[in-house]
């Protein structure tokens, strides 16, 4: 391996993290993956990027990446946002792998604040960066209580959130980082992905392993975890829609981003997943300067 | 192999060389050498080792000429650098009664076994600036030095307390369990509450210098007040040992400099224990004085529910102190929000106008209805 | 009348702090639909008996038997602390000297009555609404208030809204903690009137610790008085306030106007 050569002459190791480091976090995922919802505490390493920018997932990542995965970043669904730019470098650089944006040839898909919409596969590991992994944060601010909480099912006080936002709006203001019921036991954070992508994790055939590295925390869904966005009898959970389309392939099925086009209040819609705006573009035989990808 | 590559890359390889043509700044001027900084800007290099948790001075003085003088900046280099070395293992405590003192002072007793040694200082400088200073070139008269007085090691004022009973001991003299069991190392581990002294300890060690000082000032103006006597601020070096496991006995490693400070603090006793003074302690590299002064007033506010005192202001409280101190931490996930939100902002914008035009809606209705009657 | 069983059995129930005592060696029996009230000074143990006894505080010694509605009797202490916080957020209540500690402020009036439903499985918001609403109303709060935030209600609402909070599940034990401590009198002797009449209609039982003899008067069948964490008389309330027989209880009655 003359990447690992390279580095370790430069005194790091293989994917950065040390042996003993990747076992400690191997633990850890071992462990959220037998309680799937519940949070694990790991010894979270300071990473050579800013804790608030996926230190917990680039952590996850390097704990099971080998050199024959196929690595895809993405952020804000983006495989060329700056964030996922640098990270997916990072592991390149350290961990000598392929990476792609086509979603079906990854075998690990490392994201902030999005699921992919090429649906995920048997086989597949998607990585969440999480920055706030407790549920509960927002009404109870202590960890301790926090922590009892979840121990002993008391999770009435989220309804009275949700109770609160009906009685206030008229529906459930929450947009993003909907809170969900794993196999109806543990109350978990979605990471902020928009609630649009709640639906993707219900059952979904792929490993999901969520990292919070400034929190210190871990957890997983395995594959076929029943995912419940919570919700009341007659206000059943919904997810957003548009009443465009997107505007490069005509996407009616995807999450878009508002583009703002000049300052008259003209705005268009594209997909916010690039790699599914890309490909249906192709199939639709359109020209596409923005191809990703190329030998090296 | 398949590489992804896109305008985002370019983008940030072109900042990153602006960043370090401008880091170097105009090439007329010299550049800083690592020496300089180690040598002129040494309580940078302190308080970076010491926020860091990192003893090694060159490591700090290029960290610090790395982030452009951002030292926040610069404790997050070494703390990145430091997280990938491995371990041989644990010293032996240091111990701080047999240091070689360069500052030694006491607020509590006039004279004391050891004297007063007032040390480098900018205490009792007037706040001028030294316009000499911007004249290059200036060299100062060398310091006049005092016939080496080696009447061995300076006893702390804590022990000469302790000796009569006056202040609690601490876990090390008093022989306890807690001071055989193995140290947590909170770099390795992940905080769980309740946290014990060491983690504390280690927690506020690496704390921002300036997060602990505000919350060390806001207990001396009555939140959380534990009426602290400065009783010795000590700096100087220090014997490092270790004990390897293959050798079974102490050797001794090298020496670095610290600066210890022990609060004495008022404790009106209780069921358990006779009156006595309390202690809050602060340990830093270097000369770090103010750091370890705060850390010291910080350790003993955090100490107040087990003392079994009034423990509701924010210095009182481990989980609130704890999980805010570490600026590596804070200035991340403070900072993150300059990273794209697209997604998140584009679902509250389309509930805001969903929102909105609910409001209308019913205003309107609301109009008409009105307007009918 | 045929004897029930006691809902709460306490026998040597015993709370120290180290050297110092809580309270000390008290037993009685607690029948369903009764109100017991507990006076004494401050200081007096009430309110460290109020919590062991509502499973707050674990005594030194003693036992508490209570005899739930689906397990039969249960013996608290030896319950897991998950068993002890899910009887007091369905089969009892617990109402504060200060409505702020037994409230959210930060959420609305049917929020606030809605969260034990929620809390022990309702998910049907309109229930929900419906419920809360009809609560505030047996509490004399304006059904309008419904989306208003406590912090926007006197004090003498707030502290129905609490017990509104708390009647919801329909509890069949209350521990109040001189639930009228806070307010004017004539806000007093009016919360007093609408509890009189809540406990007889909804059979609640209810241990009631104040030091106003006026409110034990009007509320309670039985009284425990406490003197230095013992209890050194009880008996029928009327019997005791009219005829104290302790000296302490004799000192405790004079030193108050006549009700």
């Amino acid at each position: 391996m003359t990447a690992a050569s390279r580095l370790s002459e430069q005194g790091y190791t293989y994917a950065y993290l040390d042996e003993q480091t990747k076992r400690m976090i191997r633990r850890a995922l071992l462990k959220a993956v037998a309680i799937p919802g519940y949070q694990v505490p790991f010894g979270s390493r300071e990473m050579p990027m800013p804790y608030g920018w996926g230190t917990g997932g680039v952590q996850v990542t390097a704990a099971i990446i080998g050199p024959s995965d196929v690595l895809k970043v993405i952020d804000q669904g983006a495989d060329d946002t700056t964030n996922a730019v640098s990270i997916r470098k990072f592991f390149a650089a350290t961990a000598e792998v392929a990476t792609t944006t086509a979603t079906e040839r990854a075998s690990i898909v490392q994201t902030r604040h999005r699921v992919p919409e090429t649906p995920l596969q048997e086989g597949q590991i998607l990585v969440l960066q999480v920055p706030i992994p407790e549920p509960l944060r927002w009404l109870e601010a202590r960890e301790s209580e926090t922590r009892k909480m979840h121990a002993l099912e008391e999770y009435g006080v989220m309804h009275v959130s949700l109770y609160e936002d009906l009685a206030r709006f008229g529906r459930i203001a929450k947009t993003y980082d909907y809170p969900v019921l794993v196999e109806g036991r543990y109350l978990m954070r979605p990471s902020p992905i928009p609630k649009f992508d709640n639906p993707k994790l219900d059952k979904s055939p792929a490993l999901m392993l969520f990292g919070a590295g400034r929190e210190r925390r871990i957890y997983a869904l395995p594959p076929y975890t029943r995912v419940e966005s919570l919700a009341f009898e007659d206000h059943p959970f919904e997810v957003e829609t548009w009443e465009q389309c997107c505007a490069l392939c005509g996407a009616t099925d995807s999450f878009l981003d508002e583009v703002i086009m000049d300052d008259r209040g003209g705005r268009m819609f594209t997909c916010s997943d690039t790699d599914y705006c890309n490909q249906r573009q192709a199939a639709q035989g359109k020209p596409n300067p923005d191809t990703l990808g190329g030998k090296a | 192999m398949y590489v992804a590559v896109k305008g985002g890359e370019k983008a940030i390889d072109n900042a990153h060389a602006w960043l370090k043509a401008l880091r170097r700044g105009d090439p007329s001027v010299p550049d800083l050498g690592l020496e300089q900084i180690g040598q002129q800007l040494a309580l940078a290099v302190d308080r970076v080792m010491t926020e860091g948790s990192l003893y090694d001075r060159d490591l700090a003085a290029l960290a610090i000429k790395q982030a452009r003088g951002d030292l926040i900046e610069a404790i997050f280099l070494l703390r990145a650098y430091r997280t990938t070395l491995p371990r041989f293992g644990v010293s032996e405590p240091l111990d701080t009664a047999r240091m070689s003192l360069k500052r030694r002072i006491s607020a509590t007793f006039k004279d004391l076994p050891g004297g007063q040694l007032l040390g480098p200082t900018f205490d009792y400088t007037h706040r001028l600036l030294d316009f000499t200073l911007a004249a290059e070139g200036e060299m100062p008269a060398p310091a006049p030095e005092s016939e080496p007085q080696d009447e061995g090691p300076v006893p702390r004022v804590a022990d000469l307390l302790g000796d009569q009973g006056l202040i609690e001991r601490s876990a090390a003299d008093s022989g306890e369990a807690a001071a055989e069991a193995p140290v947590s190392d909170i770099t390795r581990d992940s905080l769980r509450l309740p946290a014990e002294r060491d983690l504390r300890l280690q927690m506020l060690a690496r704390g921002d210098e300036g997060f602990l000082l505000a919350l060390a000032y806001s207990t001396q103006r009555g939140y959380g007040n534990n009426h602290p006597f400065a009783g010795e601020i000590r700096c100087g070096q220090v014997a490092v040992a270790f004990t390897p496991e293959e050798l079974g006995f102490e050797i001794e490693i090298g020496e670095i400099e610290v600066t210890e400070c022990q609060m004495v603090n008022q404790f009106a006793g209780s069921d358990e224990a006779p009156p006595q003074f309390t202690r809050g302690y602060g340990l830093s590299f270097g000369q770090s004085e103010r750091k370890a002064m705060s850390m010291a007033l910080v350790d003993r506010a955090l100490r107040a529910a087990e003392l079994g005192e009034e423990s509701s202001a924010p210095a009182n409280d481990a989980e609130f102190v704890l999980y805010h101190c570490d600026n590596v931490q804070a200035t991340g996930f403070t900072e993150h929000l300059k990273l794209p939100h697209y997604v998140d902002f584009q679902s509250e914008l389309t509930l805001l106008r969903r929102l909105r035009a609910e409001f209308f809606a019913k205003r309107t209705q609301a109009e008409e209805k009105e307007a009918a009657e | 009348m045929t004897a029930a069983n006691p809902l709460l059995q306490v026998q040597g129930l015993t709370k120290r702090y180290g050297d110092r005592i809580g309270c000390a060696g008290v037993s009685f029996d607690l029948y369903p639909g009764e109100v017991i009230g507990v006076v004494g000074e401050s200081g007096s143990g009430k309110t460290t008996l109020l919590n062991c006894l509502s499973a707050q505080l674990e005594p030194s010694e003693g036992s508490v038997i209570y005899d739930s509605r689906s397990k039969g009797p249960l013996e608290l202490y030896s319950l897991s602390e998950a068993e002890r916080r899910l009887l007091l957020r369905s089969e009892w209540g617990l109402v504060r000297q200060n409505p702020r500690d037994g409230l959210r402020m930060g959420v609305s009036a049917g929020a606030n009555v809605g969260e034990r439903m929620m809390a022990v499985g309702a998910r049907h918001y309109g229930e929900i609404r419906g419920r809360a609403g009809h609560w505030l109303q047996q509490l004399e709060i304006d059904a309008e208030r419904i989306d208003d935030r406590p912090a926007t209600f006197s004090g003498g609402m707030q502290q129905r809204l609490q017990i509104a909070r708390n009647l919801v599940t329909e509890p069949r034990l209350v521990f109040m903690d001189e639930p009228t401590g806070g307010l004017d009198v004539s806000v007093q002797a009016r919360l007093l009137d609408l509890l009189r009449g809540l406990v007889r209609d909804l059979g609640l039982a209810c241990i009631l610790v104040t030091h106003d003899l006026g409110v034990v008067r009007l509320l309670s069948h039985r009284l425990l008085v406490m003197q230095k964490g013992r209890v050194v008389e009880q008996g029928l309330t009327d019997q005791v306030l009219d005829d104290p027989q302790h000296p302490y209880s004799q000192m405790l009655v004079s030193s108050i106007l006549p009700v």
